[in-house]
């Protein structure tokens, strides 16, 4: 008789325990397109095996060369998720346009309106696509702003366009400026020229979610794809970046190899559904 | 009887007052009009169709000193009306704290027609151009948001930018907007040369004999009607002492080091000095620098070499016709035209 209870008790608590296992088996997504929800894409910056600490930190690059960060901001923008079944799914160009900055914790999670489903890709364009980048005035709004809504400091008057990338710092490697600082400055950008080709260091970046979790978005809840971004991988890549000798790179041919590097930081940690 | 006399009274009355209200009466504002010969503007007019509202704001913006750090530097400073929108008599400007710059302050003219702004065309949007002159360190040094919020603090700006565009709302874009219908509005287009174009006058034996040689030697950079077709080009002048790279900064292509935009030939009697830093001070030291100084450089531009010889061949006689043609673009409408003055608004 006691065998009796303990092997129904076991079967309930087998049973509950597999009913909540397979919670987000038995949600499916509606199928309906015009059902949205919010995706959170994370863009977490760490270097190499530390986090990034702004100012304080101290990290060293692959030709051994330490450094401090005190500012990095990008531009994160046209987004495309892909589901299981291949289908893709373009955000409203108007509404993709994020400038995710170290300083600010709250532009780290890029939140976009995506339909429910299952998406095993993500795609986005780390920088501004060239049409944006030649865009009217009256849409230049928020982020794009040349004001300063993208908080100063991430667009080229003089030769126009975005700053994609701009990452500064300190390394006792660098020059020292008029004022003693021992500066680095990376500047990059560049989105092909308008009326004459010059450098395009636009990155189309996609990232594989299946190893690490798909990201299943449902009405109700908010899917956060959590990507950690190395930044270390911009001075550790196909060409290894030195301090001493690129101490400041703006608009120059280097800054295509630096780029280059920068387009293989993101990987995908794992999601939170 | 006495009807009468009222009536008539009133008739005259009526007379007084209808011809009084003719004098008084204002031209009615035409907005942007392509002139008689022009070709079709660059700039999108229909995207930002000029008003009188938006014109008027877009002048006192362009006077407007809070544009500066400190509020004492406007786009008049350094693009003086009177020296058809130049800084005359500055190879370079002074600008915020007296700083200075490296480049000859280009003219405010014909600006619908180009399609980059600056020596090195690194701008190619009008409506974003203004942004350049604020931020720059040596020129205004300030931020564009800042200016936003002066104006916002300023009367009567709010008010003058919902006559004009329908909200009191002060945004980058309206702003931009305004200083673009200033702008484009700002239009030589009344020399003798447009005269004679228009059948309207004709040239004198000299100016005709230089037309000609103008027409030989000198068009096809500086085309007409608008004088300069846009392109960049090195012309042999060498590289001054800050060895300013000109277009080859925006493009990174080597074949436009020391490359820098062909300027129009209009307006020449009140812009001197000429050149990109400018260098020369008369215009015979520019046709010196034509005939026998142009130096031969690997981007010297190919027009500017004749069977491997660099330099373009003119007798004095021939550069005194040139001269005298020259001289038939300069514009005095243009330069005392009271809707583009500072003392009108």
């Amino acid at each position: 008789m006691k065998n009796i209870y303990a092997i129904i008790f076991s079967c309930f608590t087998a049973a509950t325990f597999f009913t909540s296992c397979s919670k987000d088996k038995t949600v499916a997504p509606s199928g309906d397109n015009t059902v949205k929800t919010t995706l959170s894409i994370q863009f977490d910056n760490i270097v190499g095996d530390k986090n990034l600490q702004l100012g304080t930190g101290t990290y060293t690059n692959a030709v051994g060369e330490q450094f401090k960060v005190d500012f990095l901001k990008y531009y994160i923008t046209n987004i495309k998720v892909k589901n299981s079944n291949g289908v893709e799914y373009t955000v409203p160009k108007d509404s993709s346009y994020f400038l995710v900055n170290e300083a600010d914790g709250a532009s780290q999670f890029v939140k976009v309106r995506v339909p429910e489903g299952d998406y095993t890709s993500l795609t986005f364009i780390l920088g501004v696509d060239s049409l944006t980048s030649v865009m009217d005035v009256k849409k230049r709004t928020g982020v794009l702003d040349p004001s300063g809504g993208m908080d100063e400091g991430m667009y080229w008057e003089w030769n126009m366009g975005y700053i994609f990338f701009k990452m500064e710092g300190t390394s006792n490697v660098a020059p020292a400026d008029p004022s003693g600082q021992h500066k680095f400055r990376y500047h990059i950008g560049g989105f092909g020229g308008y009326n004459a080709p010059t450098i395009n260091n636009i990155k189309t970046i996609t990232v594989d979610l299946t190893t690490a979790g798909i990201a299943k978005a449902r009405v109700g809840r908010e899917a956060n794809i959590h990507l950690m971004v190395d930044i270390l991988k911009m001075f550790n890549g196909k060409t290894n970046v030195s301090i001493a000798t690129y101490p400041t790179v703006m608009f120059a041919d280097f800054s295509a190899t630096i780029a280059d590097n920068y387009s293989k930081m993101f990987t995908h940690d794992h999601t939170e559904n | 009887m006495r009807k009468y006399y009222w009536c008539v009274a009133a008739m005259i009355a009526f007379l007084i007052w209808s011809c009084q209200k003719d004098k008084n009466q204002e031209p009615a504002f035409e907005g942007f009009v392509q002139p008689a010969g022009f070709p079709v503007p660059t700039y999108n007019v229909a995207g930002n169709p000029v008003t009188k509202a938006g014109f008027e704001l877009g002048r006192k913006l362009f006077y407007e000193p809070r544009l500066s750090r400190n509020n004492t530097i406007s786009c008049g400073s350094c693009h003086l009306q009177t020296s058809a929108f130049t800084h005359h008599g500055h190879d370079i400007s002074h600008g915020i704290d007296d700083r200075l710059g490296s480049r000859n302050a280009p003219p405010i003219m014909n600006l619908a027609w180009n399609t980059t702004f600056m020596w090195d065309g690194g701008i190619f949007d009008l409506d974003l151009q203004p942004v350049a002159p604020i931020t720059n360190f040596v020129e205004m040094d300030e931020k564009v948001s800042n200016v936003l919020e002066k104006l916002r603090n300023t009367s009567p700006y709010p008010e003058l930018f919902k006559k004009a565009f329908g909200s009191s709302d002060i945004t980058t874009a309206t702003m931009m907007q305004a200083m673009s219908q200033f702008m484009i509005m700002v239009i030589s287009d009344q020399a003798k040369y447009d005269s004679v174009m228009r059948g309207l006058a004709s040239f004198s034996e000299d100016e005709n004999k230089g037309y000609a040689i103008f027409l030989q030697k000198c068009n096809s950079c500086h085309k007409e009607p608008l004088f300069t077709d846009h392109s960049f080009r090195n012309n042999g002048i060498g590289a001054g002492p800050n060895n300013d790279s000109g277009r080859f900064a925006i493009t990174l292509n080597p074949k436009d080091m020391y490359a820098f935009k062909v300027p129009s030939l209009r307006n020449l009697a009140y812009t001197a000095p000429y050149m990109h830093d400018g260098r020369f001070y008369t215009l015979q030291g520019v046709l010196t620098h034509y005939t026998s100084e142009v130096a031969d450089m690997p981007t010297l531009d190919p027009l500017l070499k004749t069977n491997g010889t660099p330099g373009i061949s003119l007798t004095s006689q021939e550069q005194a016709q040139l001269l005298a043609f020259l001289n038939t673009l300069n514009d005095k409408k243009f330069i005392t035209d009271t809707r583009f003055s500072q003392e009108t608004q």
